[in-house]
């Protein structure tokens, strides 16, 4: 295959990513979130594979023949990406895990795991605090007021 | 002893290696102060480290030290690079890392329980192990691994202030989210460099870009390069980016708020200098893309929209939170200037702004122990109940400002006479002087409400906070005097920095 269709690994990772983007941004489940955010991530990692392969490449290993002396069979794909890319995937794996922990600790402490629902409880918080401090505030005033009167 | 352990040409690897092996053995130092002093001792001895590096990157005849790590030679293995720039860079995080330790100890003693304590300062030396590594490396890709070490121990301490208040639980995700889609443009960025350059040492990168016969019509190194600067943009908070910043620092322990505000930001920032300059190189980024018209207009709205929205906060640390997104702003604002002393100013202004901010956090962390809050409210009459924190409130307050005879006034000196040095950019001089005058409107609301109105309820009982709270604030806000009056050492380290990034002579 040639042109823009031979080179599909590339519209998939970017389809791949750009679902995950979605997901990130549009959903309110913040589970849905996490794994969107996977799905983003490994997109990368389809293309960082995809950027090593050469036409007709194989693995580049040592191929042992039958005198026993070894030696490379090119052409090989190039390795460095691949070695990248693990490393890429542990780190992904990290994230995922801190992301989860993160969530439990929300779901036992809001009960919810939908941000609109948290986002809603937050803002009922703050108004709770303002109203409070209203309220404070008020007692003040009729204080030095109060104060000021018996003063007088 | 030095010479004995091999110490001296080993430096740059072991500012990276000490914290990570420290920062895991700090588990097992137990439940007591055991984890807090380790990690002192652990921050202390990279701070010394980074002394020394800057010692001899000061003597190095070429004005860098190339460090091969496993003596691999640089196009297959990870060179560690230490110039002017990151020595400076490194000293700044590692003293203020020190500093804020020595702080913490009270702090963390009040809001995090003490059963975690130990798993906490193991995440706070990694945190820093992960800044110091990307601030010392000179290979993309190893950048991208420690950038993640740093986000995740970052994401783990925001977390941590959960126990004052739930929200800094969805701060910590929302920061994750934001952070990894950042981090995963930085990769992406960094592979579709790899693809046209074939190599991941960032010196190898600039110099295979360079030979490149029509770069700046190459799509690779066009799409490299806008998914770097969106990716560090997240990374360094730049407005409009920045969304995930103000609740982060709110709600995060006291302690860590004074960290991540003087050294994760800056980090990135460093990162940008970097990819901007060292790797794309000054002729690409700022002469053929228009990343500076880009880099100014954002850094120069997000100074006024945040200094705005700092004004009419009540909490003092998302004030602080804000201002820091505006401050940030001038740095930006500062190297996309491309000339000489715009990108000294910002250089400098990363360690002013360390020093200040980091002070400025301190002591509503110290509002914090003892009140348990740091609203406006709370803090009425506090200059005389806590008179030495509450001065070293108004003296970092008036270093925002750029308040002469204090270190913000270096830095937005030379900010000013880089913008009007170049060609068109004398409005980020105008800019720099409204934010100014916004500095002095939210300093200004802080003074009014500890110095002229009378302590009411709780506030009137209080007392000053614990010595060893007292004493890192005034440390750092002492530095930022310091260096505002005598302003020799940085002047003459951001300029030297400043060349070697235009590049001129090291």
């Amino acid at each position: 295959m040639t042109g823009a269709l031979g080179i599909y690994n590339y519209w998939i990772y970017v389809l791949l990513m750009m679902i995950g983007l979605y997901g990130v941004i549009a959903k309110p489940n913040l589970i849905k979130q996490a794994i969107a955010l996977g799905l983003f991530q490994t997109g990368i990692f389809l293309y960082y594979i995809s950027m090593a392969v050469i036409d007709g490449g194989t693995a580049p290993v040592w191929t042992t023949i039958l005198d026993g002396a070894q030696k490379f069979e090119g052409p090989y794909d190039n390795p460095l990406p691949h070695v990248l890319i693990l490393t890429a995937i542990v780190v992904s794996v990290s994230v995922l895990a801190v992301a989860l922990a993160l969530i439990i600790n929300i779901k036992r402490t809001y009960g919810t795991i939908e941000y609109d629902e948290i986002e809603a409880m937050d803002q009922a918080d703050k108004r709770a605090d303002y109203q409070r401090s209203q309220v404070v505030d008020a007692a003040d005033d009729l204080e030095q007021r109060l104060e000021g009167h018996h003063h007088a | 002893m030095l010479e004995a352990f091999e110490i001296i040409p080993n430096l740059p690897v072991l500012v990276v290696t000490v914290p990570l092996i420290g920062g895991v053995l700090t588990i097992a130092m137990g439940r007591g102060k055991g984890p807090w002093a380790w990690a002192t001792l652990i921050t202390g001895l990279v701070f010394y480290f980074t002394v020394l590096l800057m010692q001899q990157v000061l003597a190095a005849k070429t004005g860098y030290i190339s460090y091969e790590l496993g003596n691999w030679p640089r196009q297959w293995g990870i060179e560690y690079r230490v110039d002017a720039l990151n020595a400076f860079i490194l000293l700044t995080v590692a003293g203020v890392s020190f500093v804020t330790t020595l702080y913490a100890q009270k702090s963390v003693e009040k809001e995090i329980p003490q059963d975690r304590h130990n798993f906490f300062y193991a995440v706070w030396v990694l945190a820093v192990c992960g800044l110091l590594g990307i601030t010392v490396t000179g290979d993309a890709f190893n950048v991208y691994v420690l950038l993640e070490i740093s986000s995740l121990t970052v994401y783990a301490l925001i977390a941590m202030g959960k126990d004052l208040n739930r929200q800094a639980l969805t701060a910590s995700l929302r920061y994750l989210i934001l952070g990894s889609v950042g981090a995963s443009f930085i990769l992406l960025g960094i592979g579709y460099l790899l693809m046209v350059t074939g190599t991941l040492n960032m010196e190898d990168m600039h110099d295979r870009l360079a030979a490149l016969p029509d770069a700046v019509h190459n799509r690779t190194v066009l799409v490299a390069f806008a998914l770097l600067l969106v990716g560090l943009g997240m990374k360094m908070a730049l407005f409009p980016l920045h969304m995930w910043l103000p609740k982060a620092y709110t709600y995060a322990p006291s302690a860590v708020s004074a960290l991540l505000s003087a050294t994760a930001t800056k980090v990135g920032i460093y990162m940008a200098f970097r990819f901007l300059f060292t790797i794309f190189g000054v002729g690409f980024s700022f002469v053929a893309m228009p990343a500076h018209v880009v880099l100014s207009v954002a850094a120069c709205a997000g100074i006024l929209v945040t200094g705005v929205t700092a004004v009419r906060q009540t909490n003092l640390k998302r004030m602080l939170a804000y201002s820091s997104v505006g401050q940030l702003g001038y740095i930006v604002a500062g190297f996309a200037l491309a000339n000489v002393h715009g990108v000294a100013g910002s250089v400098i202004h990363i360690f002013n702004h360390a020093v200040m901010k980091g002070g400025l956090f301190m002591a509503a962390g110290a509002i914090m122990y003892r009140l348990g809050r740091c609203d406006l409210r709370s803090i009425r009459g506090l200059g005389k109940r806590m008179p030495l924190t509450m001065a070293a409130f108004v003296a970092g307050g008036l270093g925002l400002v750029g308040f002469p005879l204090t270190a913000g006034f270096i830095s937005k000196w030379y900010l000013v006479q880089g913008a009007l040095e170049a060609p068109h950019m004398w409005p980020v001089a105008a800019v720099v002087l409204v934010g100014s005058l916004l500095a002095v409107a939210y300093t200004w609301r802080v003074v009014e409400a500890a110095y002229f109105q009378e302590p009411e309820g709780e506030s009137a009982l209080v007392t000053e906070a614990p010595l060893s709270m007292v004493a890192p604030m005034w440390i750092l806000i002492g530095a930022s005097v310091y260096f505002g009056v005598s302003a020799t050492f940085t002047g003459e380290i951001s300029m030297r920095a400043a060349k070697s990034l235009l590049g001129g002579a090291p």
